[in-house]
C-alpha cells in the first residue's frame, strides 16, 4: 500500500503540492492525472524519496519514506520522466550497478539482467555505451532498472513517452501482470486513453490538490459528465477547466499559401 | 525574407548569461565581494610583478625597451597559442554540439548569420579569460612607459584582431576535423592533442632552464644577445605585429603598418573562414550527429578493482567501480592526467636543479627550510589537483541523483566511495612528490618522517575539503567536469584549502624551528611537550577539517532537491 498523509510542498512562495492525502491499496494500478504544472511529478518524487516534503508523510507498506528510507526504498521501483543514465556505462553495467544499490549481486542478478534485456529487446545493445542509445532505448533501460530488484511498489512518471507502440504495449502488460500478482503501481500520465484502459482507479490533481478521485465510472457518475458515458478526456477537461478551447483557426492561421 | 539580427540569433545565449548574473546577484554581496577580492588580488599580483620588471628594464639603456618588447611578443604569442587551442575545443561545442543548433538550423536563418553568430560565441567563450589576463599586463606597460589615456583605446584596437584571428583559425580547424572524424571522437582526440601539446611546451620550456640567463656566465654573450633582441622573432606572426604596434606607440614612434596588418588579416581570415563554413558546415554537422560506436566488455575493472574491493559491501564496491569506469572512459577527464604527469616531472626537475648541493656544503638550515617550503608547495599542488578531480565528484552525479536518492543507498556510502576514489590516488601522488623531493634534497630522517606524516594528514583534509565544498556548491547543470572547479565554489574551496595549509604549516614550524635550532647549535634534539603540542595541533587540525568538511557535505547532500 502507498499512503500519502497531508503532503505539502512549497518552492519559496509557490505551493506545488497542497495538503494532498491519498491511499493506493495493494494490487491496484492507480492513475495520477493532471494538467502540466499540477504537481504530479513533485508528488511522485517525494514518494520516491528524492524530494523532502514541506509537511506531511509518505508510507510505503508500513515504512515512512523519510524516517525509514532504506527499508521503504528497498521495495520501490521508480521510473522518472526524463531518462538520465550514466552515458559511459553499458546497458548491462548500468543494470548491474542498480542491482548493487539494492544490495543484490551474483548469478541471480546476471540472469535477471539477461531476462530484462531480452524482454525489452536490448540484448544486442547490452555491451554498448548508453551514450549511443536512443531516447526510447534509455527509457526501456530505466524501466528494466526499476524492475531488477523485483519491487513491491512501482512509482512511474509518464511511462509511455518515447516508447514505440510495441514497447508501450509490453509495458502495459507488465504493469497489469504486476498488479495481478499483488504489486502496486502509481502512474502519472497525460495519455488519457492509457489511463482509461489500464487504471483501476484515478485521481485528478490540479494546483497541487486532488479535485476528483475514484474509478472512471464513479467519476462520471459524480460529475454528471456527458450524460454518464463521457470519455475520461471530457471529464478531465471539465474538471481542470481546459474545456475553454481557444479559437483554433485564429491560432493556426489559414494554413494556405500566402498571396 | 528579412533575416534576424545577430543579436536575435544569439538571444538565448545572452539572456541565459544575464539570468545567471541576476541569480548570482540575488545570492547576496558576499559572493561578489569574494570574487572581486580574488580577481583584484590576482590582477594586482600580475601587475606588481610586471611593473617591477618593466621598471627595471626601462632604466637599462638600449636593451631595456627592446627586452620589454620581446617579452610582450612572447606573452602575446603564448596567448595566441592558448587561444587557438581553446577556440578549437570551444568551436566543437558551439558549432556542432550546442543544444540550440537544432532550432537555428530548422529556422530560416542563412549560413552567414549562423557563422557570424557562432564565431562570436566561440570567440567570447574562449577569449574572456585571456582578455582579462591581458588587462594588468597592458596596464603595467602603459604605466611604466607612460602611454597616457590614449593608450587604452589603442591597446583595445590592437588586441581585438588578435582575438579574432585564433577564433577563425580554431573554428576552421574544427570544421575540417569534424568532416574527417565524428564530432564526439574529435572531442576525444582534441582533448588529448591539446593537453599533450601544452604538456610538451611546459616540459621544453622548463628543460631549457631559462633561469640560467640570470646567472653571471650568461652575460658573456651580451652583444649577441642585443643582436637577437633587435630582430623580430618572425615577421609573419600576428603577435609580433601587435607587440610592434604597442611598443611603437609607447616609445612615441607610432607605426600604423602593424595595426593595418592585424586588421586586414583578421578581416580576410573571417571571409576565408565564412567561405570554408559555407562549403563544409552542412556535411560536418550531419557527421557530428553520428555517435562513435563503442562496444565495451568492461571486465578489466571488475577483475582488478572489483577483486581488490571484494571485502566491501556490494553497493560501495559497485559505486567505486562505476566511478573508476566513468573516469577512464571519458577522454576529457583522464587526458588531464598527461598534464599532471608533466607538472610532476617539472616539479621534481625544479627541486633537482636547486643550487643546494653544488661544491661547498650548504647549510643544514637552508635544506630544512626548502624541505619545509616544499611541503607547503606540495600541499598547494595537491589542493589544485583535488579541485580538478575531487571537487566536481558530487556535481557530476547531479543528473543521476534520481536513481541514487530513490534507491536504498545510504548517502554516507556515496560520500565514502567518492572520498576514497579521490583520496587514494591523491595520497599516492602526495607520498611520491614529498618522498622523492626529500630524497633529492637529502634531508635528515626526522624531516623526512615529519614531511611524510604531514602530507598524509594534509591529503585527507584537502580531499575532504574538496568533496565537502563540491557538495556545498554543486554545479548540477554543467556537464563538463573541467568547468566545475572554475566556479565560485571552486574559488572558495581553494581559499579554504590554502588557509588550512597555512595553519598546518604554522603549527609545524613552531616545532620544527626548535629542532633546527638544536641541530644548528649542536645540541641534542629533544622532543618535548612544546613540540608535541604543536605537532598534535597540526594533526588535530587535519582531522578536524576532514571530519567537519565531510559532515557539512553530507548534511548538504541530504537537503539536495532535484
Amino acid at each position: 500500500m502507498i499512503r500519502l498523509e497531508h503532503l505539502t510542498k512549497h518552492y519559496g512562495s509557490f505551493v506545488a503540492v497542497d495538503d494532498l492525502s491519498l491511499e493506493v491499496p495493494r494490487g491496484v494500478l492507480y492513475g495520477f492525472l493532471g494538467p502540466n504544472g499540477a504537481g504530479k511529478t513533485t508528488t511522485l518524487r517525494i514518494i520516491a524519496g528524492i524530494l523532502r516534503p514541506t509537511k506531511g508523510r509518505v508510507f510505503l507498506g508500513g515504512d515512512d519514506v523519510h524516517d525509514r528510507p532504506l527499508s521503504a526504498k528497498s521495495r520501490l521501483g521508480f521510473i522518472p520522466d526524463r531518462p538520465f543514465v550514466y552515458d559511459k556505462l553499458t546497458g548491462a553495467e548500468f543494470l548491474r550497478f542498480v542491482a548493487a544499490l539494492y544490495g543484490q549481486e551474483g548469478d541471480a542478478v546476471e540472469r535477471r539482467i539477461s531476462e530484462l534485456l531480452e524482454v525489452f529487446e536490448l540484448t544486442a545493445w547490452k555491451d554498448e555505451l548508453v551514450e549511443a542509445y536512443s531516447h526510447g532505448m534509455r527509457q526501456k533501460l530505466i524501466i528494466s532498472s526499476a524492475l531488477i530488484h523485483r519491487p513491491q511498489y512501482i512509482v512511474v512518471d509518464e511511462p509511455m513517452v518515447g516508447l514505440d507502440p510495441k514497447a508501450a504495449r509490453l509495458l502495459k502488460d507488465i504493469f497489469r501482470q504486476f498488479v495481478h500478482r499483488g504489486g502496486t503501481v502509481l502512474m502519472s500520465t497525460h495519455t488519457l486513453e492509457v489511463a482509461e484502459a489500464m487504471c483501476d482507479r484515478v485521481a485528478i490533481i490540479q494546483h497541487g490538490k486532488i479535485v476528483a478521485e475514484g474509478t472512471v465510472r464513479e467519476l462520471r457518475a459524480q460529475h454528471h459528465a456527458g450524460g454518464g458515458d463521457a470519455s475520461l478526456e471530457e471529464l478531465f477537461l471539465k474538471l481542470t477547466g481546459g474545456a475553454q478551447v481557444r479559437d483554433l483557426v485564429e491560432v493556426l492561421g489559414d494554413g494556405g499559401e500566402r498571396a | 525574407m528579412i533575416q534576424p539580427s545577430l543579436w536575435r540569433v544569439l538571444e538565448p545565449k545572452w539572456r541565459t548569461a544575464l539570468q545567471k548574473l541576476r541569480e548570482e546577484r540575488s545570492r547576496g554581496p558576499g559572493r561578489l565581494l569574494i570574487l572581486v577580492l580574488a580577481a583584484s588580488g590576482f590582477w594586482l599580483g600580475v601587475f606588481g610583478i610586471l611593473y617591477r620588471i618593466l621598471k627595471y628594464f626601462r632604466g637599462v639603456e638600449d636593451v631595456g625597451p627592446l627586452l620589454a618588447g620581446k617579452i610582450l611578443g612572447v606573452v602575446l604569442l603564448a596567448f595566441v597559442g592558448i587561444l587557438v587551442l581553446s577556440n578549437v575545443i570551444t568551436a566543437l561545442s558551439s558549432f556542432f554540439l550546442s543544444k540550440d543548433l537544432d532550432l537555428l538550423l530548422s529556422a530560416p536563418v542563412d549560413w552567414l548569420r549562423l557563422y557570424c553568430a557562432k564565431l562570436g560565441e566561440t570567440l567570447l567563450h574562449s577569449s574572456w579569460m585571456v582578455a582579462l589576463m591581458a588587462v594588468p599586463i597592458f596596464v603595467a606597460y602603459g604605466v611604466v612607459f607612460r602611454g597616457g589615456p590614449l593608450f587604452v583605446p589603442y591597446a583595445v584596437l590592437t588586441v581585438a584582431p588578435l582575438l579574432v584571428l585564433p577564433a577563425v583559425a580554431g573554428s576552421a580547424l574544427t570544421l575540417v576535423l569534424v568532416n574527417i572524424f565524428p564530432a564526439r571522437r574529435t572531442r576525444d582526440l582534441l582533448s588529448i592533442v591539446a593537453l599533450g601539446a601544452v604538456g610538451v611546451l611546459i616540459l621544453l620550456f622548463r628543460l631549457i632552464r631559462p633561469e640560467r640567463l640570470a646567472s653571471p656566465e650568461g652575460f658573456r654573450n651580451l652583444v649577441e644577445f642585443i643582436a637577437v633582441l633587435r630582430t623580430p622573432t618572425s615577421p609573419y606572426l600576428p603577435s609580433e605585429w601587435a607587440a610592434q604596434a604597442v611598443m611603437g606607440f609607447l616609445r612615441g614612434k607610432i607605426d600604423l603598418l602593424p595595426l593595418a596588418l592585424l586588421w586586414s588579416t583578421a578581416g580576410s581570415f573571417v571571409v576565408l573562414g565564412a567561405t570554408l563554413h559555407r562549403q563544409l558546415f552542412a556535411p560536418g554537422f550531419t557527421k557530428a550527429q553520428e555517435a562513435a560506436e563503442r562496444f565495451v566488455r568492461g571486465t578489466l575493472w571488475r577483475r582488478t578493482v572489483g577483486v581488490m574491493l571484494a571485502f566491501l559491501p556490494v553497493a560501495k564496491r559497485e559505486f567505486v567501480i562505476k566511478d573508476v569506469k566513468l573516469f577512464f572512459r571519458d577522454t576529457t577527464q583522464w587526458s588531464q592526467l598527461i598534464l599532471l604527469a608533466v607538472l610532476v616531472v617539472v616539479y621534481l626537475f625544479n627541486i633537482k636543479t636547486l643550487p643546494l648541493h653544488r661544491g661547498e656544503s650548504v647549510g643544514f638550515f637552508y635544506i630544512t627550510l626548502v624541505s619545509f617550503l616544499n611541503l607547503g608547495l606540495a600541499g598547494f599542488v595537491l589542493a589544485a589537483i583535488a579541485a580538478r578531480f575531487v571537487f566536481p565528484a558530487v556535481s557530476l552525479e547531479g543528473r543521476h541523483m534520481w536513481l541514487l536518492r530513490s534507491s536504498p543507498l545510504d548517502l554516507r556510502a556515496l560520500l565514502w566511495s567518492k572520498y576514497w576514489v579521490g583520496t587514494i590516488p591523491l595520497l599516492a601522488l602526495a607520498l611520491l612528490l614529498t618522498g622523492l623531493t626529500n630524497v633529492l634534497l637529502q634531508v635528515q630522517p626526522f624531516m623526512m618522517a615529519l614531511c611524510l606524516v604531514t602530507i598524509v594528514g594534509l591529503t585527507f583534509a584537502i580531499a575532504a575539503l574538496a568533496l565537502g565544498f563540491g557538495a556545498l556548491f554543486p554545479q548540477f547543470e554543467t556537464e563538463n567536469a573541467a568547468q566545475i572547479p572554475t566556479s565560485f565554489g571552486g574559488l572558495v574551496y581553494m581559499m579554504a584549502a590554502i588557509a588550512v595549509l597555512a595553519a598546518v604549516i604554522f603549527c609545524l614550524w613552531q616545532g620544527v624551528f626548535q629542532y633546527v635550532r638544536a641541530v644548528y647549535l649542536g645540541r641534542p634534539v629533544v622532543i618535548d611537550a612544546w613540540m608535541i603540542w604543536w605537532f598534535a595541533a597540526a594533526a588535530g587540525l587535519c582531522a578536524g577539517v576532514t571530519a567537519a568538511a565531510l559532515r557539512a557535505g553530507l548534511r548538504r547532500m541530504e537537503r539536495f532537491e532535484f
